[in-house]
């Protein structure tokens, strides 16, 4: 709809950030990008997101969405006539959103861990990271994306974060793709889809990002 | 329609009481089980949410839904004729689905705080508490319910946690009426309605256990 006006608050490295960025692209929509300064908040970030301050936020005709999850699920119902990422069966859809809720409570969590955890925790967050991406092989089994033949919603959930697994696995010293042949042939898959590689960030951008954030906190 | 509808929960749980609520709304005659969480998980539970083992899990006709907004959220799709929970404004939907969001991040482990903790660490969780409490207040503003005139989403995920607000007062010394009547008032207004009255644990039964709890834990 030419009357849209939509804005994407963000910050670059964001693997929340970047669901936005790729739901937006998969649905066709122009939008305004606005990177934020997440140490000094503008005044945009707090007005629009005064309860948790964080990014993304999408503004759809002047008007805030929060959290990146409901905002592609937002994005997908608003935008709905073309490339819909929830299954229209309820139970289905239920699956989605139980998978997509799994990479938000292991994926990025245990992802964390491995680069400001050292030692016995961050072995245990390897361990808990590997073990989850084996799950969700299992759940891909033998289709191309989690959402069948087309990217869905659990894909738009994950794939941004393979963007940082560069970083986890240079930090962590241990090959992502050794252990989990399969969801990196995935990320490869998904990686040829324009809508897909021109969401996502540089692996190796993101190393460098986390290595100055690794400085500032401290750790080693 | 005879649906095949059962619900795996433990009596305790503010999680089960959530989707408890809203079968009842719904009027959906289901079997009840009770998992004895003290004990070795049953079998039954293991097969039907093999990934966090957890409960509540929402069995209908065979094929089992986890994690407790999703299953509000599979409800509300499956019998949609009556009740229901969540907007039809796309936008609106977003912001329910928000707050939501924010009760299970922040209210959940703030209150298991109230009653594990003490002095210090106490004092900073009551200020938390009263944060989002104030929040919530906020955004309940004059409506009688989260949902407007009738309850809804948010109304049934922050429900449950009333049940302990006797046992965090106590504990806490404060009172909740005199800090926040309207969130007093509101949890009085929804007593009132069956579907929550017969889903909620008593508070007295709540205190008791918590007492319990904390007694093997080495409080008092």
């Amino acid at each position: 709809m030419a009357s849209d006006q939509v804005t994407l608050l963000d910050l670059w490295a964001s693997p929340f950030g970047m669901r936005v960025r790729l739901a937006l692209a998969e649905k066709g929509v122009k939008y305004e990008y606005s990177e934020q300064d997440l140490v000094n908040k503008g005044a945009l970030l707090l007005q629009m997101n005064p309860v948790h301050k964080k990014i993304p936020v999408l503004v759809h005709n002047g008007k805030p969405v929060c959290e990146s999850l409901i905002i592609v699920q937002y994005i997908d119902e608003v935008w709905k006539d073309k490339a819909p990422f929830l299954p229209s069966d309820p139970y289905q859809r239920a699956q989605s959103r139980f998978w997509a809720d799994f990479v938000d409570k292991k994926i990025y969590d245990f992802g964390r861990k491995i680069w400001t955890e050292k030692g016995e925790d961050q072995e245990a967050a390897k361990k808990g990271f590997i073990d989850s991406l084996k799950l969700l092989e299992g759940e891909l089994g033998d289709k191309p994306y989690f959402g069948g033949e087309t990217i869905g919603y659990v894909d738009i959930a994950l794939v941004p974060f393979y963007t940082w697994f560069y970083a986890y696995e240079t930090i962590g010293n241990f090959s992502i793709e050794a252990e989990c042949p399969k969801l990196i042939g995935y990320c490869m898959r998904c990686l040829k889809k324009e809508t897909v590689s021109k969401s996502l960030e540089d692996p190796k951008k993101v190393y460098d990002f986390v290595v100055m954030l690794r400085k500032k906190f401290g750790i080693e | 329609m005879a649906d095949e509808v059962t619900l795996l929960d433990f009596w305790l749980s503010p999680f089960g009481m959530r989707v408890k609520i809203a079968l009842a709304e719904k009027e959906v005659k289901y079997e009840y089980s009770e998992q004895n969480l003290m004990n070795r998980k049953s079998d039954l539970l293991l097969k039907m949410n093999p990934v966090y083992k957890k409960i509540p899990v929402l069995v209908h006709h065979g094929k089992p839904v986890c994690e407790s907004l999703i299953i509000l959220q599979y409800i509300d799709a499956v019998w949609k004729g009556k009740a229901p929970l969540l907007p039809s404004d796309p936008y609106e939907r977003a912001q329910s689905m928000f707050w939501a969001d924010f009760i299970d991040r922040k209210v959940h482990d703030i209150s298991k705080k109230l009653w594990t903790t003490k002095g210090e660490e106490l004092e900073a969780a009551k200020k938390d508490f009263f944060e989002c409490l104030e929040l919530l207040e906020r955004e309940l503003g004059e409506k009688p319910y989260f949902g407007g005139e009738a309850l809804g989403y948010v109304d049934i995920a922050l429900l449950p946690f009333s049940c302990g607000f006797y046992t965090y007062e106590t504990i806490g010394d404060f009172s909740i009426e005199a800090r926040f009547p309207k969130i007093r008032a509101w949890v009085d207004r929804c007593l009132k309605k069956e579907s929550v009255a017969k889903s909620l644990a008593e508070p007295e039964k709540v205190h008791e256990f918590i007492l319990e709890t904390r007694k093997g834990l080495g409080f008092d």
